[in-house]
């Protein structure tokens, strides 16, 4: 099979057509197992009671903030040098998605914050670059839909998507690099300083973020080529 | 903006060095020429300085506290004030395009526009700077490290700056979205920045903040022109 028969945007529009459905499913499967064994299996934690599972929501948010913001870019990259429509697509499809995770990533922080720490916000540079992350999503939308011509816009925002890529490993790596109040990462390859149940329900909703996340993006998508692709005849012979 | 510096040398091979040089001295001229814009700059720099005194109250420690932070404010939002002067009057008549067209390559006269934006924008602040940590009461080794910080800081802010502005030749309400797209990219240089003065306030070695804006510099050296120049040919594509 043609593996760039899926890269235009007729095809790929009934292609995400069938797809997106799956991804809700498999959203929806594992986000409910995960909320359950988040929020019933999971014990309480010894030094932080209750108010730890809020991270089942949270961490997961955060992760999928950076790495839809990287995939993003990774789309804005093959768009610029092979100068191809869909990708494009996907990035603004992307685009909104990655917003909601971070700003669903720092609501749920706050909340956290405030019995843990003793405060909604601190300026700790974890949080600090975490919101600087949303102002770039926010400018990416900006800039891509300022344009009379979307190609234009598209190109401008995926070149910014780029040098916004710079932000990526300064928000990962911050636990490490200053001398945070945010906590260090209880999750590595190495292994993990959790409870087998939390990180259990802590991976399922990570899965199903990531599963919605591709679902909403090929829906966004599909809209987005629809739009585009008005006067073409393929779009006419749909109605 | 008509040629006001020399035209273009029309020699067959250009070079990084004579467009760089060119652009430089033209962009400088034109701002020589026109000395009311850098100036309102300027004013604007030293303006938004006053106010804080005003508005948080005139306590001697308090203002020595927040002296470095405020004057890094202020210098950013100087930096972005002047950023549209960049491209955009030569994107509007045509210039730009025409400069594409030259022997010489790209990066090499986009590189000496931002330098000359640099001189025009950036140096002042600088130099009038150790003047508004004065009226904040900073002490002289403060002032010192202040002034160290932004002769680092504001080339990457005119960098920074550049690529953005480039990014928004042509779009629709490019004032606010200009400020969308620059300031959270001007957010490390402002820690630091502001770091490094208040470090030195702390009588801690204000070197590791230097240190990583003179590292963030020469990555945005390096890698700023020739995204400037990529958003230059999407605008004129």
């Amino acid at each position: 099979m043609n593996f760039y028969y899926f890269s235009s945007p007729s095809t790929f529009y009934r292609l995400a057509g069938k797809l997106a459905p799956w991804f809700f499913a498999l959203a929806l499967v594992s986000g409910i197992a995960g909320m359950y064994s988040g929020f019933v299996v999971a014990p309480t934690d010894a030094q932080q009671g209750e108010v730890y599972r809020v991270i089942f929501i949270h961490v997961p948010a955060a992760w999928m903030s950076m790495f839809t913001y990287f995939v993003m870019a990774c789309y804005g990259a093959v768009s610029l040098t092979f100068n191809t429509r869909l990708a494009a697509m996907m990035a603004r499809a992307l685009a909104p998605t990655g917003a909601m995770f971070t700003f669903v990533a720092l609501w749920t922080g706050a909340f956290w914050g405030r019995p843990t720490w003793g405060a909604y916000w601190v300026w700790d540079a974890r949080l600090t670059s975490e919101l600087v992350l949303l102002f770039l999503y926010i400018g990416f939308m900006a800039l891509a839909n300022s344009f009379e011509d979307a190609r234009r816009g598209d190109r401008a925002a995926a070149l910014l998507a780029l040098i916004g890529l710079v932000n990526l490993p300064i928000i990962y790596f911050s636990v490490q690099w200053w001398n945070t109040l945010h906590q260090g990462s209880s999750v590595s390859f190495k292994g993990t300083s959790m409870h087998v149940a939390m990180l259990w329900a802590m991976l399922l909703m990570m899965f199903s973020f990531w599963m919605y996340a591709i679902g909403v993006a090929l829906v966004r998508c599909r809209t987005i080529i629809l739009e585009r692709e008005r006067r073409t005849q393929w779009v006419r012979s749909l109605t | 903006m008509n040629a006001a510096a020399a035209p273009m040398p029309a020699a067959a091979g250009g070079s990084f060095g004579a467009g760089f040089a060119w652009a430089f001295s033209r962009d400088l001229t034109l701002s020589l020429r026109h000395p009311g814009e850098a100036l309102l700059v300027v004013a604007f720099f030293v303006l938004v300085a006053t106010l804080f005194p005003l508005g948080v109250g005139a306590d001697p420690q308090l203002l020595a506290r927040i002296g470095p932070g405020v004057i890094w404010v202020c210098a950013l939002l100087a930096a972005f004030l002047s950023l549209p002067g960049l491209f955009a009057g030569d994107y509007a008549d045509g210039t730009l395009e025409q400069m594409t067209l030259s022997p010489h390559p790209m990066p090499g006269w986009v590189a000496g526009k931002i330098a000359a934006h640099w001189v025009a924008s950036g140096l002042p602040l600088t130099v009038l700077s150790p003047l508004l940590g004065l009226q904040y009461g900073l002490d002289a080794q403060t002032l010192g490290t202040l002034v160290l910080a932004l002769l680092l800081g504001t080339p990457t802010l005119s960098l920074l700056g550049a690529a953005c502005s480039a990014l928004a030749l042509g779009a629709r309400g490019s004032g606010v979205l200009l400020a969308l797209l620059a300031l959270p990219l001007f957010v490390p240089v402002l820690i630091f920045g502001a770091g490094a003065a208040e470090a030195q306030a702390a009588s801690l070695s204000p070197t590791p903040h230097l240190s990583l804006l003179g590292a963030g510099l020469i990555l945005a050296t390096m890698g700023l022109p020739f995204a400037a120049c990529t958003a230059i040919r999407i605008a004129l594509d």
